[in-house]
């Protein structure tokens, strides 16, 4: 292990330390501006008790709630960003890169892993929002491709849960040939009969739902997440109007037919769990139901 | 086209266009007195080449921008014109309607028949709203898609033409599904058992770019561009200022070459002097010459392996560090 990855995990250590004694004990939504003690929102899986808006969950979180305890193994860890174009607005990106690294205590803005969810196995990525923007760049690809190619290996469901500005803007064709990259290995995944369940949280836009994100052979989204291609600023200033009510919303998605199940967070994983029972053998739930002939 | 029209022209092509003007003009009044002028005029010709060639040759990373969306550059319909026989276009995506922005259609080359898939852009306000300025809607992605899925059925390879500032951004392109559609090509044209060859004749713009580009060859137009957003898009959001597109443009790395050392590229292909708009058929030869070539490699590689092949080249791209072992 580099001495990187050694200070990585030290500081991964501190802040989640400092989490459990927050500096501020109240929250306000920002939806309906309710103030929310911080013990009742970890019970209510960080769900706004007053209006069920659902707040950031981090990726230790959802790890937490999605899989059986003890099951998650992280692999891939170890692959990082390296700045190809030597890219800089008014920081550098190896800068952004390292200010990130050191806020998150995370390598990029993805951790994949496998798992199992009620005793299924599957091969799992999580996006994390807060490294970045959850910004696609050439590591988040490598890492979900990878994650994929396991699946595909161990034939296990994959599952990816999506949180993302979209492509990285920093690392540009780069980025933009991840969505080709991850979509590839995707097709192989449909061709050898692999169940994908895409996870989109909020919120899930540009890239990131244009290539992984809307390929779920089924696509469940928390409420309230705003999901989309463009953002809404971009389409307010080319139509040059305003937005029609809930427009991008993953209600809006369930609506026009984009997304399979909208669920509370707190029925997540028992809503994947149920589909996943669907894929596997009758008699081995250990095992994908078997490709025919 | 009207090559007097100087609105037309780049600040930094009118050396060239100003002494091709003179050379025309010479040319023009010696054909009237009757006067032998070839000397003089193959020694301006010369003295224009280097210029062309010169001026071409530092060309700064915006100025590549601005030709790849030169309004004299060829468009789709013009590589089909000079490049294919027998085009057929077709239209509508068989769920919605029929979006213009791209154009599609069987057309043959030589022995070989094959599908042609681009976007297209207009020449003049009335074209450009009748082609959304190339940028596409789900529609265009979606009728992309099923003659793709045609081509396949019926053995032929498909060829792209990438030309757009990006996918369109607007409720409708929202509502149904742009997202989904783009995303859908990629993970179609990965594994479509034909050879695909993908060309970016112009702007590269995004998804809306990447959704035709998925292919065994990558090949780019030398003042061409291909990015993750526009210069424009990319200023406005880092830098908070649209005005910084030239600095965004620089730090994107966007031409041509710089896709080719990113290890994205399979081929540069080179342009007349001055650029593809200055001889839209020589252009047009170079690139047919090319798709033969291509083609010609492509159809000897068992489908299996150029499948293989296809999605190695995508698992390939990326520069990222590694340590230790997961």
């Amino acid at each position: 292990m580099s001495w990187l990855t050694q200070a990585a995990k030290g500081i991964k250590a501190l802040t989640s330390q400092k989490k459990d004694i927050p500096d501020n004990l109240w929250r306000k939504c920002p939806k309906c501006s309710e103030i929310l003690y911080h013990r009742e929102l970890d019970r209510n899986l960080w769900v706004c008790g007053s209006c069920g808006h659902h707040l950031p969950f981090t990726t230790e979180q959802y790890i937490g709630l999605l899989f059986d305890e003890g099951t998650w193994a992280e692999t891939h860890r170890g692959i990082t960003s390296k700045d190809a174009l030597d890219f800089k607005d008014s920081k550098r990106y190896k800068d952004r890169i390292k200010a990130s690294r050191q806020k998150t205590g995370k390598e990029d803005a993805v951790i994949t892993g496998r798992a199992q969810i009620g005793r299924i196995p599957v091969s799992a990525s999580i996006m994390d929002f807060s490294f970045m923007g959850g910004s696609m760049g050439s590591v988040v690809g490598e890492k979900i491709a990878r994650a994929l190619l396991d699946s595909l290996r161990h034939r296990e469901a994959a599952i990816i849960l999506s949180r993302s500005g979209g492509a990285r803007m920093q690392e540009s064709l780069l980025s933009l040939m991840q969505m080709a990259k991850t979509s590839a290995v995707l097709a192989r995944l449909r061709k050898e009969g692999i169940p994908f369940i895409s996870i989109l949280t909020n919120p899930t836009t540009g890239g990131v739902t244009a290539s992984y994100a809307t390929l779920g052979d089924i696509n469940v989204a928390e409420p309230g997440a705003l999901i989309g291609f463009a953002g809404p600023r971009v389409i307010k200033q080319t139509i040059g109007g305003d937005l029609p009510e809930g427009f991008q919303s993953s209600e809006f998605l369930l609506e026009h037919g984009m997304v399979d199940i909208i669920t509370e967070r707190r029925n997540l994983k028992e809503n994947i769990e149920r589909t996943l029972h669907w894929f596997v053998d009758n008699r081995d739930i250990s095992v994908l139901r078997p490709p025919r002939g | 086209m009207d090559w007097k029209k100087k609105g037309l022209w780049l600040d930094f092509e009118m050396p060239i266009v100003e002494l091709e003007e003179r050379i025309q003009t010479l040319q023009d009044s010696a054909s009237v007195r009757g006067m032998d002028v070839n000397e003089e005029v193959e020694r301006l010709r010369a003295k224009a080449s280097k210029m062309g060639k010169d001026i071409f040759a530092k060309l700064e990373p915006w100025q590549r921008v601005q030709l790849a969306r030169h309004p004299r550059r060829p468009t789709t319909n013009d590589y089909i014109h000079f490049i294919f026989d027998d085009f057929v276009e077709l239209h509508g995506d068989r769920m919605f309607r029929d979006d213009e922005a791209i154009v599609a259609g069987m057309a043959s080359l030589g022995d070989r028949k094959l599908m042609v898939i681009g976007h297209q852009k207009g020449r003049d306000t009335k074209s450009n709203i009748r082609r959304n300025f190339g940028m596409a809607h789900p529609e265009g992605y979606r009728k992309a898609l099923r003659l793709m899925d045609m081509a396949v059925r019926f053995d032929r390879p498909i060829v792209t033409f990438i030309d757009t500032p990006g996918a369109y951004p607007g409720v409708g392109a929202e509502e149904r599904g742009q997202a989904e559609a783009i995303a859908r090509n990629l993970r179609e044209m990965s594994d479509m058992p034909v050879p695909i060859i993908c060309i970016v004749t112009g702007e590269g713009g995004s998804g809306g770019a990447l959704a035709l580009g998925v292919g065994d060859r990558i090949f780019m137009l030398e003042n061409s561009i291909y990015s993750v957003i526009s210069p424009e898009g990319c200023a406005a959001i880092l830098w908070r200022d649209g005005a910084k597109s030239k600095e965004a443009a620089k730090n994107m790395k966007l031409t041509a070459k710089d896709a080719q050392k990113l290890g994205v590229l399979d081929l540069i292909i080179g342009e007349p002097i001055g650029g593809a708009h200055r001889d839209h058929e020589a252009m047009s030869r170079e690139i047919k010459r090319v798709i033969q070539e291509t083609l010609a490699e492509l159809e000897v590689i068992p489908i299996n392996e150029l499948l293989d092949q296809r999605l190695q080249k995508f698992l390939d791209i990326g520069v990222f560090e590694e340590s230790g072992k997961s």
